[in-house]
């Protein structure tokens, strides 16, 4: 039986995430706690609005309110990457060679380790931005669909439109996908290695309320999201992904929204984080439900796992956060 | 859902007030007062630009408006975007302010702003509008009607129009001009000012847009008889009370339907021009029990069709055999209802609708709605 150990923390927590071995929570207010040796307190922003895990680097990156951007070490050190005065920095992402992207308004910039920073201006206000997994290149996701810029380059961006407005994207692991969450309930999916000037389209809906989460399988074989009472986990080993196929509907619970996902770093298993605090786990291959906490006092807000995959940070909109050994 | 979700989300919405009006009218210096004076309330302000709100407040958010169509096929299906990301952020720690008050462009269309508090589940979840505010510049409206339609659509959108500026201009300029507001929205509540000097409490914590209390607070809101009482006079506007009262505030219970017309029609000496310039025209429908059977697919199939004609509905219907008042609203497709509370005793029976929009077609909307009566054949 799994067990928890509790951390409370004031507010609204926002995300959790591993840096290493140490477990790192980050509050809506601005603080980022860790549990390194009891718990240390970091005072990042005057309000953060996001905060990500860099895939590239044991690091975080962090926006808030304050118009900063912020790098976070494993020793809580912060580094300030950018500021921009008086504006609500709400969309970061972590690239190769130590780049790390952001948006303000109908821009997005790309801010290189030399500190060097190259502006995109895009159609309409940036509300996602990922980094491809091959390449320097990004995507933003504005209304009407996603535009791809190479960041090397001054080539005029690649556009892939679809009606609507889209409110974060995510590459497949393996490149051959875009998918965004969008204003309606649904997501969107382009297949990118099809012929130039032959985006293929992928429509994914049925979704009761807005996707907020979404977590790619180890190997980009499924892709898990939110914003229904089960995780719907969507098929994209085929070719053409999920296209004609229906999604898994993983650790179904009448009425209780899936409010986070995230999969396990190694194996096709999937965390599940409920609007009411509970947090199930899921095996992909027979569907096997573990129970991994009961209901606490607000929705899962974010997940992380540690690099071995034992033990699963989780953070809530009440600030009933913890971390729960797997193995135990 | 609710009462499965947490502590946060069963705290009472945070009341929303959406503040309109041209370059010029005094938005600024509204918001200034509304940011500095002590009313023991804290708000957080989301503004197009800092400009010259010269606050230094780290509630004060500055957004880039985006208008979002949802894409359900509607064309006046529009919420802002930009709205939806900052609610959400200002909602994690909404301990640090009362209410929250968005500040529009001048030139803005107060529809998708509306919308967006009911078309968006989170932000309905968390949030309340309370009222749409709009400030006029007494002064210059007739200008501004000749030039724009946004001017009139911010006057016919609003719960509370403000006039201000009234010190630039005469008593019968200023008796046209609120004239004009009238024609064009008979259920907001009027207020005349100088320097934004309007009472506070006329602006905040309206509940305007939440019916019930709308009708708690303003019994006789639909009943277009505004008298002087509901007039707030700023501390220099002493020199129009008492001037500017027409006889027509006092009876509009005695006539009937489409007041924009009778009232142009009667002051066309004043100033001619400023009523032709209005486009929008609101229909009062009055009617006795209705039948929910033919009620219901009427006003689903007109705010169909007509929807993008409609800019506010809002009524109270009785129902044939229904102890209690059914209220409803509605902002082009999007309509609303619930009961309100049980008629009093004595109370009439009596179904009022307030229809405002462009391009209605008075006489079916009226034929259809009597043609919903309970007891017409």
């Amino acid at each position: 039986m799994p067990t928890v150990a509790p951390l409370d923390i004031e507010g609204h927590v926002v995300a959790a995430h591993f840096l290493g071995d140490t477990p790192f929570f980050a509050t809506a207010a601005g603080t980022i706690h860790r549990l390194d040796n009891g718990e240390k307190v970091t005072e990042a922003h005057e309000g953060l609005l996001a905060c990500i895990r860099d895939p590239h680097s044991a690091t975080l990156i962090t926006g808030g309110e304050d118009g900063k951007i912020l790098r976070i070490g494993q020793d809580g050190g912060v580094t300030e990457l950018a500021h921009v005065p008086r504006k609500w920095i709400s969309v970061v992402a972590g690239g190769p060679q130590g780049a790390v992207a952001y948006a303000q308004g109908r821009s997005s910039f790309v801010r290189l380790a030399d500190g060097s920073t190259k502006e995109f201006a895009e159609q309409r206000s940036v509300e996602g931005i990922a980094f491809a997994p091959k390449g320097l290149r990004i995507a933003a996701a504005r209304y009407n669909g996603v535009s791809l810029h190479w960041v090397g380059t001054n080539a005029p961006a690649a556009d892939l439109e679809w009606k609507g407005a889209h409110t974060g994207v995510t590459f497949s692991p393996d490149g051959r996908f875009l998918v965004t969450m969008m204003q309606e309930n649904a997501l969107h999916g382009w297949k990118l290695d099809g012929k130039p000037g032959d985006a293929r389209h992928m429509r994914m809906t049925g979704y009761p309320a807005k996707v907020k989460s979404l977590s790619w399988s180890v190997k980009g074989k499924w892709l898990a999201s939110s914003g229904a009472p089960a995780a719907i986990v969507w098929p994209f080993s085929a070719k053409d992904g999920p296209m004609g196929k229906a999604p898994l509907e993983l650790g179904t619970r009448a009425d209780i929204m899936v409010t986070s996902v995230s999969f396990h770093p190694a194996e096709e298993v999937l965390a599940i984080g409920f609007i009411d605090g509970m947090i199930l786990g899921v095996r992909i291959a027979d569907g096997k439900e573990a129970l991994l906490r009961r209901p606490g006092k607000g929705a899962i807000t974010g997940m992380g796992w540690s690099a071995t995959g034992k033990l699963l940070a989780f953070a809530s909109e009440a600030g009933d956060c913890g971390v729960i050994d797997i193995a135990a | 859902m609710a009462e499965k979700t947490t502590d946060t989300a069963a705290l009472k919405p945070i009341p929303v007030t959406v503040l309109t009006g041209y370059l010029g009218s005094g938005k600024t210096t509204l918001l200034n007062r509304i940011l500095s004076e002590s009313h023991g309330k804290k708000y957080a302000v989301i503004v197009n630009e800092f400009g010259e709100i010269g606050i230094d407040n780290d509630l004060i958010v500055e957004s880039d408006e985006e208008i979002y169509e949802m894409n359900n096929g509607c064309v006046c299906c529009t919420v802002r975007g930009d709205l939806i990301r900052v609610v959400e952020g200002l909602m994690r720690r909404p301990g640090r302010f009362d209410g929250i008050i968005v500040e529009t462009t001048g030139l803005a269309d107060p529809v998708p702003v509306a919308q967006t508090f009911f078309m968006d589940d989170d932000v309905r979840a968390k949030t309340e509008l309370d009222a749409v505010v709009a400030l006029v510049d007494a002064k210059h409206l007739p200008l501004r009607l000749k030039d724009s339609r946004e001017a009139e659509d911010q006057i016919a959108f609003a719960d509370v129009v403000i006039i201000n500026k009234t010190d630039l201009v005469t008593p019968q300029e200023l008796a046209v001009v609120e004239e004009v507001v009238r024609a064009i929205n008979p259920s907001a509540r009027v207020y005349k000012t100088s320097r934004s000097g309007v009472d506070l409490a006329r602006v905040l914590d309206q509940g305007a847009f939440n019916l019930e209390r709308a009708l708690e607070n303003d019994p006789h809101f639909l009943d277009h008889d505004h008298g002087h009482e509901d007039h707030v006079c700023g501390p220099d506007c002493g020199h129009d009370h008492g001037h500017d009262h027409h006889h027509h505030d006092h009876d509009h219970d005695h006539h009937g339907h489409d007041h924009g017309h009778d009232h142009g029609h009667d002051h066309h000496h004043h100033a001619p021009s400023a009523i032709h310039d209005v486009t929008v025209k609101s229909i009062s429908l009055r009617g006795g029990e209705m039948n929910p059977e033919r009620f219901f697919p009427w006003i689903q199939k007109i705010t169909q069709t007509d929807g993008p004609n409609i800019l506010r509905l809002k009524g109270i219907i009785a129902f044939k055999d229904d102890a209690e008042r059914y209220v409803i609203q509605g902002v082009h497709m999007i309509v609303e209802g619930d009961h309100q509370r049980a008629w009093k005793d004595g109370e009439k029976h009596e179904s009022r609708l307030v229809f405002i929009g462009r391009d209605l077609d008075v006489e079916k909307i009226e034929r259809s709605f009597k043609a919903c009566e309970a007891t017409s054949a």
